[in-house]
């Protein structure tokens, strides 16, 4: 018997140490591949072995860093403010909802849930932003379009919100005099933290993430993001020889093309693949809370 | 008496004034952001042109939609969009499941969290790196699967990102690397939620760990995997517009396998700025896709009210 359970928990192991190597392999190649030497990849390809290593494909990100860092300062600044804002704005919209004695309650929770259900798509949307509000090629046109606010985030809250905050302590507050907005603030959300923080992370995420705003919305490059510099160098295999890279004439010749472009892909997930192993805990619950009532 | 009820209304309205507040951001940004393009749907029907804008351009009826499906475009984008999804689901289901069920025996629970910490990675990383990812795999001059794996096999080289009849597996497998740790995650935690007692009586009569899961975990785990079936077939109309058009690099030529209604919107859209066709290839999606929420919600609810979206 004890024997057959260690060869059960061996077999487990086995079974489970492949999913995880295959699902960090990739990982692993593209990180390889930026450290590999230039003319080693021509020849033998991308590989997890190369035969000659090398640096130069970050120091040759490192000449003409500008670029890069000014794309990661865009990308910092739309996902504090787009953050925040939007955590904000939810919070204010859930808590109202979640108030029983609240009039048109129904109404507007309705009013929000509809925008689940259906949506007018791309085309509209697109033709909102640009013609009615001219958001093309600004910074707002970042932030704003699809990710500021959801009406699965305002659900969840106005859940928490509902379940885990008595009733009998909103209406103590109010028989001392103490109005709403300071019940909001001062009772509601210091006992609103975990919710808070399970949203914002998500917020995060999706900001860092997000390419696609600045794919439909923007086309002046001084406004990408970090996501939209590594898609236009994938897209656009000479813009890396074109762009500024490439400004000096002796340097095209032998630029590191192929290292470079994983290069830049390792920098561009470095920071959430090192911040997840902390935010992991928070970020599970989170998706589980979602999926199972939102 | 009436002047009364008045005034207790507006009383009433005075002592919830500050919620009514709260509530202005939110609605006015879903107002901008969901609503008003609702009534710019009406340029499906419309000749639309920059010049009249929304509301002036020329009524053409159902034009729009009938170029729409008398072209090809319309069968093969509907057909590519079902059937991934549909083997999408039908995969991720049974990995998701098998994964979780796996993690769950695992007595050591720093290694249980750290293969779930690795097998839920890949969901984290934009689509933007994985079309990095994947072309360090199949790129045809320096890819791995060209330079090392096909050598080996004694294969030439494969022109991946020309050839379209490889894509439907190259994508499934992007897409179940990507997420199946998602599911895998749902279904484990529910897998802990069962009552320890069942697996207990179990054991005293001399269950194997097998017949555990078979006869304990996947009963018990049905609903749940139901339920997140239904709402994913809901959903079976939109497709994930970064895995269609990152990962193959927005290929032309392997347009007849990647394209899917997302991908054909925003192409007809951004590409070749032709709007009447791509605000009714969007109209049919979104109204397609709403009935197929409705339908999936209705069922959702007969099996379990407290699981429903509505």
């Amino acid at each position: 018997m004890k024997r057959q359970q260690k060869l059960w928990q061996t077999g487990m192991h086995a079974i489970l140490i492949a999913i995880s190597v295959m699902c960090i392999l990739p990982v692993i190649l593209m990180a390889v591949s930026s450290i590999t030497d230039e003319k080693t990849i021509y020849t033998k390809g991308y590989s997890f072995i190369p035969e000659k290593f090398s640096f130069e494909a970050y120091q040759f990100i490192w000449q003409d860093a500008d670029r890069i860092l000014h794309a990661y300062g865009i990308t910092i600044l739309i996902t504090l403010i787009g953050t925040l804002s939007g955590l904000i704005i939810t919070a204010l919209l859930a808590y109202p909802l979640s108030r029983k004695d609240m009039p048109l309650n129904r109404f507007f929770s309705l009013f929000v849930f509809f925008t689940m259900l259906f949506n007018g798509g791309l085309v509209p949307t697109y033709l909102v932003y640009t013609q009615l509000f001219d958001l093309k090629n600004t910074l707002l046109a970042l932030i704003v379009p699809a990710l500021l606010m959801n009406a699965f985030y305002i659900m969840l809250m106005r859940t928490f919100f509902k379940t885990s905050i008595p009733d009998a302590l909103i209406e103590a507050a109010k028989i001392d005099g103490a109005g709403e907005f300071f019940i909001f603030l001062r009772i509601v959300l210091p006992l609103s933290l975990p919710i808070l923080a399970t949203v914002a992370l998500f917020q995060t995420i999706n900001y860092w993430n997000d390419w696609f705003n600045g794919m439909v919305y923007v086309t002046d490059s001084k406004l990408y993001s970090l996501q939209n510099l590594l898609n236009r160098i994938l897209l656009d295999i000479q813009f890396i020889a074109n762009s500024n890279f490439g400004s000096q004439a002796e340097l095209a010749a032998d630029l590191p093309m192929e290292s470079v472009r994983m290069a830049l892909a390792v920098i561009g997930v470095l920071p959430i693949l090192i911040a997840y192993p902390f935010f992991q805990k928070y970020f599970v619950k989170g998706l589980t809370i979602g999926a199972v009532k939102g | 008496m009436k002047q009364l009820t008045l005034m207790k209304r507006i009383s009433r309205l005075k002592k919830y004034l500050p919620l009514f507040l709260m509530l202005v951001p939110g609605l006015a940004y879903l107002i901008i952001n969901n609503y008003l393009p609702l009534f710019g749907l009406v340029i499906a029907f419309k000749d639309y042109n920059y010049s009249q804008g929304i509301f002036g351009s020329d009524w053409i009826g159902f034009k729009n939609f009938e170029y729409l499906f008398k072209t090809t475009d319309a069968y093969i984008i509907t057909r590519n969009t079902i059937l991934y999804n549909g083997v999408f689901i039908l995969l991720n289901l049974m990995i998701g499941i098998g994964v979780a069920i796996f993690l769950n025996e695992i007595k050591n629970r720093f290694l249980s969290r750290f293969y779930q910490t690795v097998i839920l990675m890949p969901y984290l990383i934009s689509m933007v790196i994985v079309g990095y990812l994947v072309f360090a795999m199949f790129s045809l001059e320096t890819g791995f699967i060209n330079k090392t794996i096909l050598p080996w096999l004694g294969i030439s080289d494969i022109s991946w990102y020309s050839e379209a009849k490889y894509w439907p597996y190259i994508l499934t497998l992007v897409h179940i690397w990507k997420s199946a740790g998602y599911l895998c995650v749902i279904f484990l935690a529910t897998i802990i939620g069962i009552d320890h007692e069942y697996y207990e009586a179990a054991k005293i009569d001399g269950a194997t760990a097998w017949q555990q899961i078979w006869k304990i975990t996947i009963p018990l785990l049905t609903p749940v995997v139901i339920i997140m079936t239904l709402l994913q077939i809901g959903r079976i109309f939109y497709s994930d517009f970064g895995l269609f058009y990152q990962v193959p690099l927005n290929a032309g030529a392997l347009q007849s396998t990647t394209n899917v209604i997302d991908t054909y919107v925003y192409r007809s859209l951004m590409t070749l700025g032709d709007i009447g066709m791509s605000s009714a290839a969007g109209l049919y999606q979104s109204l397609v896709g709403c009935v197929l929420v409705f339908v999936s919600n209705y069922l959702v609810r007969r099996i379990n009210k407290d699981n429903a979206m509505f």
